[in-house]
């Protein structure tokens, strides 16, 4: 439950929310955490606050890692929704 | 190097290893703490203890909050789902942990109680906010990554006059466990694992940052080394480990600069800041009560902790009996000295908290290394 896993930001909402794509799958999250924000950046999402931001590279190495070890679909499936993992991966690339 | 195929950068796996095995002096063992089940979770499943010389070792550490909640925090969490009759919203690791008489918050919910597995406490919110004539309880469990987000949670609930939310709060801090952990052999020299170093944990010093660590470094003389979760971050972060040992040197270094400062976040820290106040003490499975290492909320926002809200009955909590979660929590067994293991106890039939949680010890010894482990345990 300690994972973070990098997600890239579409939109930006009232309230401190935004809307992120995990491998095109969409997302509602918080953005109450950060100090600054934009569209097209990557964050690190965890229990559906963004923590933290990264660059696309560290996303893509951590996306394809996760993908790897097979703990990517578990936090898909977490966060309640479907995705298949090469589709995350191919999706930042 | 049996699993190095399986390693993205294999070129790079193996040149650590060598670097790793050229730097380790075969007069002295190196015995470093992982702390965070993340890391726990790499080392296992990458075979990283294979390819490091065998003087070099990895002692886990209490770092999955879901492993060390005691049974009383878990069997009051039950309460407030049964006898107060609140709609109880918790991560799903956490369900089917067992309590006493090994009953899991999973039981309770087969047994009618309203348990709701969530992923985020905005979803608790919005649980609240659909259920008006309902308590609605978020169970708040982690470490200093997961403790911003039930901040979150209650300046949203007080912005927006959510009267019927509440947080059961057992968030815990890393730096005062690690400082227990040292102590330890002053308290009782036989449970003192012996430490060389540590690996500190990535996605909590996010949070935090490197600071809060450099008194281990300072006071304690023990080298730290914040890594990322990567296996090779790992490997990277046991070679520094070995370094600063080997030069007698002590710092907080950090190998996972891509993501982790020496500050942390700061909205982040204000925002925990604002909401919890450090607890005198907290009871840990396997550390017993560890003086400021854990958050209370502060009595500013009363209306949203469910331990003020709620009535919760004195209990006489245990543990399953003849599991050995805390004595490895502490670092001083693994899951081989637990005659229960993959017998009477395994994922699906789990008696402690290490079974359930894919972050603790015995979870990972069960996928990774079950046949070794069952091997060891009927040869001893
Ligand atoms: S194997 Fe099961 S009973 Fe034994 S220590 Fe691990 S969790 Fe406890």
């Amino acid at each position: 439950m300690c994972l973070a896993i990098p997600a890239l930001v579409t939109a930006l909402h009232d309230g401190a929310m935004a809307s992120v794509s995990v491998g095109g799958i969409a997302k509602q999250v918080s953005v109450a955490l950060l100090e600054q924000v934009a569209v097209g950046d990557y964050v690190l999402l965890h229990v559906g606050y963004a923590l933290h931001r990264v660059s696309e590279e560290e996303a893509r190495r951590t996306l394809a890692m996760m993908a790897e070890a097979g703990l990517l679909q578990a936090e898909v499936a977490d966060m309640g929704a479907t995705a298949k993992s090469a589709g995350v991966v191919h999706e930042i690339r | 190097m049996k699993y190095v195929d399986e390693f993205r950068d294999r070129d790079l796996a193996r040149t650590l290893a060598a670097a790793i095995a050229a730097a380790a002096d075969p007069a002295r063992d190196y015995n470093f703490m992982e702390f965070c089940g993340g890391h726990t979770h790499a080392i296992f499943r990458y075979g990283v203890q294979d390819l490091v010389p065998a003087n070099v070792r990895f002692v886990h550490g209490p770092g999955c909050p879901v492993c060390i909640l005691p049974a009383r925090r878990l069997d009051d969490a039950i309460e407030l789902a049964e006898r107060h009759g609140v709609i109880l919203c918790s991560y799903g690791d956490m369900l089917r942990v067992p309590g006493t008489g090994r009953r899991s918050l999973l039981k309770a919910k087969a047994d009618g109680a309203d348990i709701r597995m969530v992923y985020s406490t905005l979803d608790a919110l919005d649980i609240a906010r659909a259920n008006p004539g309902r308590e609605v309880v978020f169970l708040g469990i982690g470490f200093e990554t997961t403790t911003p987000p039930s901040a979150a949670a209650i300046v949203q609930a007080q912005a927006e006059g959510i009267a019927n939310f509440s947080v059961f709060c057992n968030h815990v801090l890393t730096p005062p466990a690690i400082r227990h952990i040292l102590e330890a052999p002053e308290i009782d020299p036989s449970q003192a694992a012996r430490l060389d170093g540590f690996l500190g944990p990535s996605h909590v010093s996010t949070i935090i940052g490197s600071r809060p660590y450099e008194f281990l470094a300072a006071r304690y003389a023990k080298p730290v080394v914040i890594a990322g979760f990567e296996p090779l971050d790992v490997m990277q972060s046991v070679l520094m480990l070995i370094h600063q040992v080997n030069e007698g040197r002590v710092e907080v270094e950090n190998q996972y600069t891509r993501v982790v400062t020496r500050d942390g976040n700061a909205k982040a820290q204000e925002l925990v800041d604002g909401i919890f106040e450090l607890r005198p003490s907290f009871e840990w499975r396997g550390l017993g009560s560890v003086p400021d290492s854990a958050l209370a909320i502060r009595a500013e926002y009363a209306a949203f902790d469910a331990e003020k809200r709620f009535t919760l009955s004195e209990k006489r909590s245990r543990e399953t009996k003849s599991c050995e979660c805390p004595a490895i929590l502490r670092g001083v067994k693994k899951p081989k000295d637990c005659k229960l293991f993959g017998k009477a106890c395994t994922p699906e039939t789990p008696m402690g908290a290490c079974m359930v949680s894919s972050e603790g010890a015995c979870a990972a010894y069960w996928t990774y290394r079950r046949m070794e482990t069952l091997a060891e345990m009927a040869a001893e």
